[in-house]
């Protein structure tokens, strides 16, 4: 296969890697991965080189958007990135540690809970009411509020378990630093379960966070020798040209038959990850 | 509703957002938002530059039977350190010209971080400076740490 050929076939690829992970919901990233490591047999470890890369790219393309909704807690945002950046340089060493095999088996858990995950839906809740007081967040001035077009309103919300929050945001910047991928089906749990903070809040947080976590692990892998220019080029672009043109034309998914089908494909990506990971 | 409230609800109808500090430092936001977005587009102009020059220079080699092998393995024959990489960008070796635009690419967030402690430094938020300058602070250390195993 000449060069030309491989990119333009990487490309296409990544180009609908990342038009479906938009429409689900899920990053491009952990679509990317499975594909070149099972469709072009590629080290698993260029795979994620190539795909962290993809993830600046989107997040970094689409940060003005997530910003612009008013929905993004940008105090939040910031200092969970403390843990998520501390986490994901872990990660990227602990990477560079582990055999292959190893991370084909950790790509798959993840895989299936963000598959599983996805289904289980979303619920648009407004905020939750008679959050437990915490002295951090107080100090901090995490409270916000945010515009919900739905209720023509603005609606106030007050942030709790801050700690909590910050440890397992260490633990989903690890993930991405690992792995190669966003995170956010890790990141999204942590803000709206534990902190909680809306549903929208904790998405758009979440969008905002990734790019910057991505960055903390980008450079170990550079030094590593695992961000192959010919393989990440194809990969960033098409990722990025498929995420934005999949956010602008096309509306999310709500169908849950069209939803179940495509949890039906991931998971059977992720026993595929899994079988390899043993082989 | 006195004058003052009519005047504050008409220069609400006026502009869409309101004037208040949050609503300033959330344009700003936005606007760095762009310019980041603008530096994307840069650095895979960078990139695509790179990739061409590459099929241009060397057709031959790239279209030779081993490629396919030598693209999906590892073992660097590419630039992976900013010494190699400075010294390809000087012969105009076009791997080097990609990765130098995959570079910049990660470097935008990056950016955006160190841009985010003058907003907070101009908000007079001394808790927010120091953690925006530790998160940079790991974000620059990430580059110089090295690689463990490889």
């Amino acid at each position: 296969m000449s060069l030309l050929a491989f990119s333009l076939v990487l490309f296409a690829i990544c180009l609908l890697a990342g038009l479906l992970g938009s429409l689900l919901g899920l990053g491009g990233g952990i679509i990317v991965v499975p594909a070149l490591t099972l469709l072009f047999h590629v080290d698993i470890r260029l795979a994620i080189g190539a795909s962290i890369i993809s993830v600046i790219a989107t997040s970094s393309g689409a940060a003005a958007a997530y910003v612009r909704e008013r929905i993004t807690n940008l105090r939040v945002g910031m200092f969970l990135e403390i843990g998520t950046t501390l986490g994901a340089v872990t990660g990227a060493y602990v990477a560079g540690l582990v055999s292959g095999r190893v991370l084909y088996i950790i790509f798959a858990a993840v895989l299936g809970y963000s598959a599983l995950r996805m289904f289980a839906g979303r619920t648009q809740g407004e905020g939750h009411h008679d959050v437990p007081p915490d002295a951090l967040a107080d100090r901090l001035r995490l409270h916000s509020s945010y515009y919900d077009p739905a209720e023509a309103r603005e609606i106030s919300y007050r942030v709790t378990r801050t700690p909590v929050g910050l440890g397992l945001m260490y633990v989903a910047g690890m993930m991405s630093g690992l792995l190669g991928i966003g995170s956010g089906a890790l990141k999204v749990p942590a803000m709206d379960l534990a902190m909680r903070l809306p549903m929208k809040v904790s998405t758009a947080t979440s969008n905002f966070m990734i790019g910057v976590t991505a960055a903390a692990s980008a450079g170990v892998y550079f030094l590593r020798g695992d961000v192959n220019p010919y393989i990440a080029a194809p990969v960033a672009a098409g990722v990025l040209v498929g995420a934005t043109v999949g956010s602008r034309l096309l509306p999310k998914l709500h169908s849950q038959a069209i939803r179940a089908i495509f949890v039906a494909v991931l998971l059977f990506i992720a026993v595929d990850m899994f079988v390899k990971g043993l082989a | 509703m006195t004058g003052t409230e009519i005047s504050a609800a008409l220069a609400t109808v006026g502009a869409p957002s309101l004037p208040d500090e949050d609503e300033r430092v959330r344009r700003t936001e936005v606007a760095i938002s762009l310019v980041l977005r603008i530096g994307v587009v840069v650095s895979l102009l960078v990139v695509v530059a790179g990739v061409i020059d590459g099929m241009v220079r060397s057709p031959a080699e790239r279209t030779s039977a081993t490629l396919g092998h030598s693209l999906i393995s590892r073992g660097a024959t590419f630039p992976h350190s900013f010494g190699s990489l400075f010294t390809g960008l000087g012969h105009g070796d076009p791997a080097s010209i990609v990765a130098a635009g995959l570079l910049l690419l990660v470097l935008t967030p990056v950016l955006r971080v160190a841009v985010s402690i003058l907003t907070f430094a101009y908000q007079r938020d001394a808790v927010f400076v120091v953690v925006t300058a530790f998160v940079l602070a790991v974000l620059i250390a990430s580059f110089f740490l090295g690689t463990a195993g490889g």
